[in-house]
């Protein structure tokens, strides 16, 4: 039933794209998030309201429809934009980047909610003790806030992350060669389509099946050191 | 120019967000009949139907859901089953959130306190009437947060029906978008519906839930 036409190769490559795609993403999703999340806790009500505005409104996006807006009509909007200030510009968009740049955006949408309700479950205290003793800012945020709403905010997270992990397969549909894409190719040559559909979907679910024990790991390592609530 | 453009397109876009509609509710009606038994199959103390339901639920929650559409419509034609795109898509989106569904009501199930379990057996109830008297009715108010949430992520799943030549509102967006070369415009527009779609969604959801957990209050 496996057998697979010579297609293996062409099938491994599109999965190595799809790992990288997925890689590239969580990177941009994961900065998108945080940046979103300070805005949202930031005292300036402009940057308060803009964040609130940029989750809210990918989160009730389609995935698919918030690819095809970035890829199709984000290069068109900068270059309107830009042509305001008189500069006449076409960013061209591959679709490894219009995919990444998608995915990322949509995971940060979510991340930022998630991000927000872990910084906020630290305890204030804490947070006037660290700067009783005079740590700027800055380290405050890097030694006393994070390294705790890391571990609180990282469920959440592991749910996006498996989502992100299947939702890389809709940039196929804007031709990207990763394991979806190569797999339809082989489809259209070996008329075996659910041999070659059913062996994708096996391969989907050993990385998310991988992602998870990723994100088991994490959750393990972030919790170091404290007693967790017994149910 | 751009105005008159969202004008004209406005009207094949709310037409065809009648399928995205349609879709949404079937699917889920569908999904959550199939959602059921499979929940009380998770929980069950056979072991062939407890392993079937757990590969069950992984195998649809751990693929895309674009695979598993094409896996339907593009696939099953190979060993013998052919559906068309609307039936396809159907068959596909309702086994999806049949899985998600299903996990939802597993949660539900296991916070009913096993107290009250207990006490409705001792008080003589049949297993029958203790699942439909005293789990399921309180399941219902356990689930329907995460509930709520899956039906906002089901509107957001029949966008992929668009990728079997079905003309939902993403499919008709994508066909105008095509036509007019102003994806920019139409995509807008067809999120602005979407957005519409969800917000009124998750304010009915709101509602619902005051409604059903009255007594907790």
């Amino acid at each position: 039933m496996f057998d697979l036409k010579g297609y293996g190769n062409q099938i491994a490559t599109g999965a190595w794209v799809t790992v990288e795609i997925f890689l590239a993403s969580l990177a941009l999703g994961l900065i998108f998030g945080l940046i979103t999340a300070l805005a949202k806790l930031s005292r300036r009500a402009g940057i308060r309201k803009a964040a609130d505005l940029y989750s809210d409104l990918i989160r009730g996006l389609p995935e698919l429809l918030t690819i095809l807006l970035v890829y199709f009509g984000l290069p068109i909007l900068i270059a309107r934009l830009l042509s305001l200030f008189g500069i006449d510009f076409y960013l061209e968009v591959t679709p490894f980047a219009g995919g990444v740049a998608a995915l990322g955006i949509y995971f940060g949408a979510y991340a930022g909610e998630i991000f927000r309700g872990a910084i906020l479950s630290v305890p204030k205290g804490q947070i006037e003790a660290a700067h009783a003793f005079a740590l700027p800012s800055f380290q405050v945020y890097r030694r006393v806030i994070l390294p705790q709403a890391w571990r609180i905010a990282l469920p959440g997270l592991g749910n996006m992350t498996l989502a992100l992990m299947k939702n890389t397969a809709l940039v196929s549909i804007i031709g990207l060669d990763e394991l979806m894409r190569k797999t339809s190719m082989a489809t259209a040559v070996t008329h075996q389509p659910f041999t070659f559909y059913f062996t994708a979907s096996l391969i989907y679910l050993a990385l998310t099946i991988l992602t998870s024990i990723a994100m088991h790991f994490l959750e393990h390592r972030a919790s170091r050191g404290v007693k967790e609530a017994q149910a | 120019m751009i105005p008159d453009l969202i004008v004209e397109s406005l009207a094949p876009l709310l037409k065809s967000s009648v399928l995205t509609i349609h879709l949404t509710c079937l699917t889920l009606a569908i999904g959550a009949c199939l959602a059921l038994p499979l929940a009380l199959g998770r929980l069950s103390r056979n072991r062939w139907i407890a392993g079937f339901c757990f590969v069950y639920v992984y195998y649809f929650r751990g693929t895309p859901l674009l695979v598993q559409i094409f896996l339907i419509y593009y696939g099953l034609p190979q060993i013998g089953l052919t559906f068309s795109a609307y039936v396809s898509a159907l068959l596909s989106l309702s086994l999806n959130t049949a899985a998600y569904t299903a996990e939802i009501i597993r949660g539900g199930i296991q916070a009913v306190p096993a107290g009250e379990i207990e006490s409705a057996s001792a008080m003589g109830m049949k297993r029958r009437q203790v699942l439909y008297r005293i789990i399921l009715p309180q399941m219902v108010g356990f689930a329907l947060p995460a509930y709520g949430n899956e039906i906002i992520l089901q509107i957001k799943a029949t966008s992929l029906a668009s990728t079997i030549t079905l003309m939902d509102l993403t499919g008709m967006a994508r066909t105008l978008a095509a036509d007019t070369y102003a994806p920019l415009e139409i995509f807008s527009v067809a999120g602005v519906i979407y957005l519409v779609m969800v917000f009124s969604t998750s304010k009915c959801v709101t509602w619902m839930e005051k409604r059903w957990t009255v007594y907790r209050s």
